[in-house]
């Protein structure tokens, strides 16, 4: 993991005091609302439905053991006993007091934490791959590139006030598990013809109210390239971004306004400057100095076994547990989406209960997921019946993994200012009526993604069977989208048609999964299925009862 | 509306002019849209002469006419417009630009020291930020990541003893 040196911790130590500035100037009344907004945001701080919420950042979702147990002891001491994972791989707390803010900062920063830019009109924290390091398929580790991205990031003083948001991503791996192609910018590691390891950058990509998938305008920008690349998609965009109209300002909108050809021709412009100047070239010793801190631990020479496949213990495997590069070793996902609980939360206990488990089982590292989930990167094989037993008497060994089960979820109504319907009781609903967990595995991988608004924090449009909750005179209405994938195989997923009441909706996915069953030939996901088949069979069993009660 | 140019406090020498008054003596500020209406005059004057751009305009319209200037000063509509920190990077970095770069209507405390990064040297300072409090807002963080145009060391340089 990247530990901080001594400039690191003074830049953090002193954001944050920082910070105490800004909250005691709106505490006096020195700054109203308005102006205290974007800087409460640049440290995570949003202002709620009943409350302040905090959202953590977690660079690239990697945690380290003292990492998480500090979390526990802010959900323990400044909220509630829990925190909430989001699918940016951060953490949020949902009943911190304002003035107790810059205290819990400055005890986030003794273990080298922090809430800079994971909300606002910035660059906001960079997310990566939940299995880099580690995977199988992996041509390098993300991880020191999503770094060098954070320190060129973090109060940058050109980017802070963009017209939008702005989110990047990395990835190592030709599959896809960091959703690229539905970010502002993502950057992929890849080998050119000569097998030199460069970065392929693509642009554009996002969900909201104007879903697009992003396209490449960097096919293979070398190493020390990288930051004065970004730096000219960033002041692209800066200039560009329209500013009218807050729907319309993220970069997808400009880069699919301008079309790839001119997009590519003023970021190259930019780029030749930028390169020329020098200043921003990455030295081969500075990245070399940050990979060795991703350095993967020292892995015994194990063979590979074969792993028990009976029992709760078997049926966890099955879906939780995934393929490492090195023998002998596994990844593991917890599942924070325990059946009928809420997709994400984890109660300062369970953070603790991890914490020990990593120090003992994983070599003292964990990630959060995009998926709302937490995976122990690098685990013997030999030590998962152990590894169970614990997750079970932390009520964390939930076998659904990639399952119909494992829904991503916004907070929807239930926590959220700008929510129209409430997205956690759909996500307990659908989640309970398929909680039998040889039902489950039948049904195999299946991605429901949960949005209580358009602006889909709840990623709906990239959900196999992607669900959005709408506002109709008062009465909460879902409706149904199917195809959709975050994967390397993106695509948006295509709108059913009417919504379904909040007493229909379970039914409804219920008939288009049980369809899905029967129709599918072996080995085809409902991802698979859903694409050689289409719409309409889905459509017409869907809304089949609702003809019934109609006539 | 108190002026702080390198740092200090200091007198304002320019007049800003709207366009539909006529020029007095000394420096004076116009538009953009003014300076092309009356390019020869206000060059010939042989007077120092500052072009104020809105958001809007990048300083590359300034074309060859930036060489003949001593001011640019870049309007802040609303705090929230990022623009200006583009511009000014572009002045300092790309168009080499040495003379004052102003900043002027709404922005706040909290974004000096990223304007002075950027390569602003002067500001009309809004009522909402007293003029004492201006080294404060600079001193608030002593290290930075990004080379940016006021050339201060990064955290990078200082890492490897530059």
């Amino acid at each position: 993991m990247y530990r901080y040196d001594e400039f690191d911790a003074a830049f953090v130590r002193e954001r944050t005091e920082q910070f105490r500035y800004q909250v005691e100037r709106r505490l006096k009344g020195e700054l109203n609302e308005d102006q205290f907004k974007p800087f409460r945001l640049m440290n995570g701080l949003y202002l709620q439905l009943h409350a302040y919420m905090l959202r953590v950042a977690v660079p690239y979702g990697t945690l380290s053991a003292p990492q998480l147990s500090m979390l526990a002891h802010i959900a323990r001491k400044y909220d509630k006993g829990y925190g909430h994972f989001t699918t940016r791989q951060n953490i949020q707390y949902n009943w911190p007091k304002l003035k107790d803010v810059p205290d819990i900062l400055a005890e986030l920063a003794t273990v080298e934490m922090h809430a800079i830019q994971t909300s606002g009109n910035c660059i906001r924290n960079v997310t990566a791959d939940h299995f880099a390091g580690a995977a199988a398929d992996e041509i390098e580790d993300p991880r020191p590139v999503a770094e060098i991205v954070r320190q060129w990031s973090s109060l940058h003083p050109e980017f802070t006030f963009l017209p939008r948001k702005f989110k990047v991503a990395v990835s190592g791996s030709p599959h896809d598990r960091a959703a690229l192609k539905f970010h502002d910018l993502a950057i992929e590691v890849v080998k050119n013809e000569a097998s030199r390891v460069g970065y392929r950058i693509t642009i554009g990509g996002g969900l909201g109210r104007t879903p697009y998938i992003g396209y490449v305008t960097g096919d293979f920008v070398e190493k020390p390239d990288l930051l004065s690349f970004l730096e000219a998609v960033l002041r692209v965009y800066n200039e560009n971004g329209r500013r009218d109209n807050i729907y319309k300002a993220r970069i997808k909108i400009l880069a699919h306004s301008l079309g790839e050809a001119e997009m590519r021709e003023r970021v190259l412009r930019e780029f030749i400057e930028i390169k020329r100047a020098g200043t921003l070239q990455v030295p081969q010793e500075e990245q070399a100095r940050i990979e060795a801190y991703f350095a993967p631990p020292e892995f015994e020479a194990l063979q590979d076994t074969a792993l028990p496949a009976d029992g709760a213990l078997g049926q966890w495997i099955t879906s939780n547990v995934h393929k490492h590069r090195a023998p002998g070793y596994v990844l593991a996902t917890i599942s924070l989406k325990p059946i009928g609980g809420v997709p994400g939360d984890i109660s300062h206990e369970q953070l603790d209960g991890v914490a020990a488990l990593m120090e003992e089982f994983g070599y003292g590292e964990i990630r959060a997921s995009h998926e709302q989930n937490l995976v122990l990167p690098h685990v013997k094989q030999s030590d998962l019946p152990a590894i169970f037993a614990r997750l079970e008497a932390l009520g964390l060994a939930t076998p659904n993994a990639g399952l119909i089960s494992d829904i991503i979820c916004c907070p929807g109504l239930d926590y959220c200012d700008l929510a129209n319907a409430r997205s956690i009781p759909v996500a307990q609903k659908i989640a309970t009526r398929f909680a039998d967990g040889k039902r489950q595995h039948d049904i195999g991988e299946l991605k429901i993604k949960i949005s209580g608004c358009i602006n889909a924090c709840g990623h709906h449009h990239a959900g196999h069977i992607g669900i959005l909750g709408v506002d109709k005179k008062g009465v909460e209405f879902y409706q149904l989208q199917l195809g959709g994938s975050a994967a390397e195989d993106a695509s948006i997923g295509d709108i059913m048609g009417p919504g379904f009441a909040e007493d229909e909706i379970v039914d409804a996915v219920e008939r288009v999964v049980d369809l899905y069953v029967t129709l599918r030939r072996p080995g085809e996901r409902f991802l698979d299925t859903y694409r050689r088949i289409g719409m309409e069979p889905f459509k017409n069993i869907a809304y089949q009862e609702q003809l019934h009660a109609a006539h | 509306m108190p002026l702080i140019k390198d740092g200090q406090i200091a007198e304002d020498l320019y007049i800003a002019v709207a366009d539909d008054v006529p020029l007095p003596e000394g420096p004076v500020i116009v538009s953009l849209k003014r300076l092309r209406a009356e390019r020869e005059t206000l060059l010939g004057r042989n007077q120092k002469l500052g072009v104020k751009l809105s958001s809007e305009e990048s300083p590359e319209n300034l074309g060859s006419d930036l060489d003949r200037l001593s001011l640019v000063v870049l309007e802040f509509p609303k705090f929230r417009d990022g623009r200006p920190f583009s511009w000014a990077r572009i002045l300092r970095t790309r168009l080499r630009f040495t003379g004052e770069v102003r900043a002027s209507g709404d922005f706040l405390y909290d974004q000096i020291a990223f304007l002075v990064r950027v390569g602003f040297d002067a500001f009309a300072l809004p009522s909402a930020i007293p003029p004492t409090l201006f080294q404060r807002a600079l001193s608030e963080m002593s290290l930075v990541y990004q080379p940016a145009a006021d050339g201060r060391k990064t955290i990078r340089q200082l890492r490897s003893g530059q």
